[in-house]
């Protein structure tokens, strides 16, 4: 694929993963789960370029590639925002109100669950079950997972980590400013 | 490498180990560190390090889930000729107290630049040291013991967790010192493969997946099948969301399940075997990969086990979050590389499984109840649980209860006994409503039940399931026919839309739910609603759609009340508004 020539060494350093993982099963057809995961995990999210290139190497149909990835609900096919926060909505989790929590984020940033704000800041998403359900409701900001959370605990975690983060990037561009 | 050389490491690893004075593990399985077990941990090793002990004074092991998991995090603390200690609650402070509480803290004026190596450097003992002081004086480390008397403990029977807590998952030799893979050495030099399922057969071991089919009737139909070769799958997926039953074993004690998987290959005569874990565990993929790399190193896997001529060999295979791939064909098809959808049975995997050979599949809870069948006997196990339903059961309790995580009961205690004496009952000002179990595919219990013995037939009987093992408990606070939309949602979301009466099924189930939620129903959808789920049960290819009517259905049964006051309501406006 062209992406591969014209990347930059990052994203070659992301290909070689994909690549060893393939070698690991002998580019057998049926690691294609294996490949995706591995994919995602180096990249995040699969884009149209990543599922071309491992239908490619993989000598399996695109479309094939792409029924795969989008039946199981681990592949996303979006780059995640800057920060995230996951909510658990699992049995355990909805009966200890969950949904109160996501319905709070949602209203705060103004997007649905599975969306990134525009400014690419923040992303809303839920999962089933995180394996913490003694501690529901659980969620996890930046792959930080805490238990027993409210609405309010929740958004004012992540208002505190984008706030924070945004101070940084401030200060770094005033410094570069400054410097320039 | 056979077995005597690694009763030697055993052998080592427990004279090691009891050399130690004290010994204090930490809960770092995924419930406790939510709450923070990581800070905690990382506390007691630095302030054990500032205490400079002598050798063999104290070792801080990080071992698996406790089960108190509401309480966590959970430290106990094994002091050599005295009962153990348990804490909760262990934030980094309490860490402190109990570090100060049992160890000599040395003074200052000692040499600092002694030969110390680790994360913490000699100069921030001090530091510690001085925070350990004044824990100690604080004093208040009494209302943080955990009595091990309490019936959250002694009611409960560990067959399958009983090392979880204990052993470190990490470590091979510990497993082995903790009496690891001799009933795997015992079933190869002792037993013919007919010998082993003869022996589950009597144990009366039942699969945990669900479904509960007898698990030596499953390995003898692997035994007998014909194929060059056979395959051994162990279910990690544990779909159900509100569970964690297998998560915990994988992570805890990984070997464990290995072990179980390595005999019940042997029974079957398999070759190869996949371990198929959810992608949202990544811990436990992490450690059962690591359980497996040391296995092969020790001879434990490979072209000859154990050393002899039985040849096996492991993988994990990963799972990317679909709840039907649970499902045991629909499994074969997610480790081919496919969608996971499921395939038409018969034939059955024990006959054409994975890529068409005869295959197994097994729950991760039930190949781990195997080498204890194996080591105390099937007669021991079969004495457990009650006459159609033998052994322990592991249920992740959870929801609005006081005590909520994991334990291990005998077949047949009563839910009140979970309910009540377990989990200590519901919050201060709530009433108990229903227990759920079965999650997705099972169905809610009302108080009128809760005297029931918990067993397969039983809770079949009440129009839910055994299931994997989740256990939600729901007070007044939660509206029924809201709970059984919020199990249609995910049914819904989960139809693998291979077959019609479940894709289009559910969606219609659904739609009434609503109808209905919004107080726009009409005294005739209650019947519709029902024949719509026995229709959906009935004409659904897998069990997805077939047990997915189970959360309505059951909660039609017990809380009628609850939807006929929706449609109430809405007579009742109506003739307002007249
Ligand atoms: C929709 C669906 C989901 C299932 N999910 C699981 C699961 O998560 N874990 C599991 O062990 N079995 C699950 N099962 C049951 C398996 O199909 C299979 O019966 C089981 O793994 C056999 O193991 P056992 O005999 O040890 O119980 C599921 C079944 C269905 C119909
Ligand atoms: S249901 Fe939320 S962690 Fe299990």
């Amino acid at each position: 694929m062209s992406d591969r020539s014209s990347g930059n060494a990052e994203s070659d350093k992301r290909y070689q993963l994909i690549d060893r993982s393939m070698k690991r099963f002998d580019y057998q057809k049926d690691a294609l789960l294996e490949v995706l995961n591995t994919t995602q995990e180096a990249f995040g999210y699969l884009s149209e370029e990543l599922l071309g290139y491992v239908s490619d190497q993989l000598n399996v149909p695109l479309s094939q590639v792409y029924g795969v990835a989008t039946f199981y609900h681990m592949f996303t096919f979006d780059p995640l925002g800057d920060h995230n926060c996951i909510i658990c909505t699992g049995t355990a989790c909805h009966v200890k109100g969950s949904n109160l929590i996501v319905n709070a984020l949602s209203e705060a940033f103004n997007i649905d669950e599975g969306q990134t704000t525009p400014d690419g800041v923040f992303s809303l998403k839920t999962a089933r079950c995180l394996g913490s359900c003694g501690l529901a409701p659980v969620v996890v900001i930046d792959g930080d997972v805490t238990g027993k959370q409210t609405p309010e605990t929740t958004l004012q975690r992540v208002r505190e980590i984008i706030a924070l983060s945004a101070e940084t990037t401030q200060a770094e561009h005033t410094r570069s400013e400054v410097e320039a | 490498m056979d077995f005597s050389k690694l009763q030697e490491l055993a052998q080592k690893e427990r004279e090691r180990q009891e050399q130690y004075k004290h010994r204090i593990f930490c809960c770092t399985s995924t419930a406790c560190l939510s709450a923070g077990a990581g800070a905690t941990h990382s506390m007691l090793e630095q302030s054990v390090a500032a205490c400079e002990c002598h050798e063999h004074e104290v070792e801080v092991v990080a071992t698996g889930c406790m089960g108190l998991c509401s309480r966590g995090p959970l430290v106990r603390v094994e002091t050599k000729d005295e009962p153990d200690v348990v804490y909760q609650r262990v934030s980094p402070e309490v860490a402190l107290k109990i570090v100060a509480e049992h160890l000599p803290i040395p003074p200052d004026d000692k040499d600092d630049t002694a030969d110390e190596e680790g994360d913490i450097l000699p100069h921030d003992f001090p530091h510690f040291r001085a925070s350990l002081r004044k824990a100690q004086e604080q004093k208040g480390l009494e209302q943080y013991v955990l009595s091990l008397d309490h019936p959250f403990f002694t009611k409960q029977v560990k067959v399958v967790l009983s090392e979880i807590g204990h052993v470190d998952p990490q470590s091979l030799e510990d497993y082995l010192a903790h009496g690891g893979y001799q009933a795997l050495a015992h079933v190869l030099a002792n037993m013919t493969p007919e010998d082993v399922c003869q022996t589950i057969l009597k144990s009366g071991l039942r699969g945990r997946g669900g479904a509960g089919f007898p698990t030596g009737m499953k390995w003898n139909f692997g035994r007998l099948a014909v194929g060059d070769t056979k395959y051994m799958i162990v279910n990690g997926d544990e779909g159900d969301p509100g569970a964690y039953m297998d998560r915990t074993v994988m992570e805890d004690d990984p070997h464990r399940v290995l072990e179980g998987m390595i005999i019940a290959a042997y029974a079957i005569g398999a070759s190869y075997g996949y371990l198929y874990v959810r992608g949202e565990y990544p811990i436990a993929i992490q450690r059962l990969q690591r359980a497996i790399r040391l296995a092969r190193r020790r001879g434990i896997l490979g072209s000859s086990v154990l050393g002899t001529n039985f040849s096996f060999d492991a993988d994990v295979r990963i799972g990317a979050g679909a709840f039907v791939c649970g499902e045991e064909t629909a499994l074969i098809n997610s480790v081919e590389g496919k969608r996971g959808m499921p395939r038409m049975r018969p034939p059955y995997p024990t006959t054409s499984g994975l890529w068409n050979a005869p295959t197994v599949i097994n729950n991760v809870e039930t190949v781990a109840s195997v080498p204890p069948i194996i080591n105390h006997g099937p007669e021991w196990y079969a004495a457990i649980g009650t006459e159609k339903s033998k052994g322990t059961k592991v249920f992740a309790l959870a929801g609005q209860l006081r005590n909520t995580g994991l334990i291990e009961v005998p077949m047949g205690i009563t839910l009140r006994e979970i309910v009540y004496d377990i989990g200590e009952g519901v919050s201060e000002g709530h009433t108990f409503k229903a227990a759920q179990t079965g999650g997705p595919s099972g169905g809610c219990i009302s108080a009128d039940y809760l005297d029931t013995p918990v067993d397969y037939e039983n809770l079949k009987k009440l129009g839910s399931i055994m299931g994997s093992g989740g256990l939600v408990i729901i007070d007044d606070t939660t509206s029924m026919p809201e709970f059984a939309r919020f199990f249609m949602d995910f049914c819904v979301d989960e139809s693998c839309g291979k077959c019609v009466p479940c894709r289009v099924g559910t969606v219609q189930i659904r739609a009434l739910l609503d109808k209905l939620i919004a107080g726009q129903g009409e005294l005739d959808d209650l019947d519709k609603l029902e024949k719509l789920c026995k229709f959906v049960s009935a004409a659904s290819l897998c069990g997805l759609g077939q047990s997915a009517p189970n959360p309505v259905l059951s909660t039609l049964t017990y809380f009628r009340h609850e939807y006929e006051a929706l449609i109430q309501n809405k007579t009742n406006q109506e003739a307002a508004a007249d």
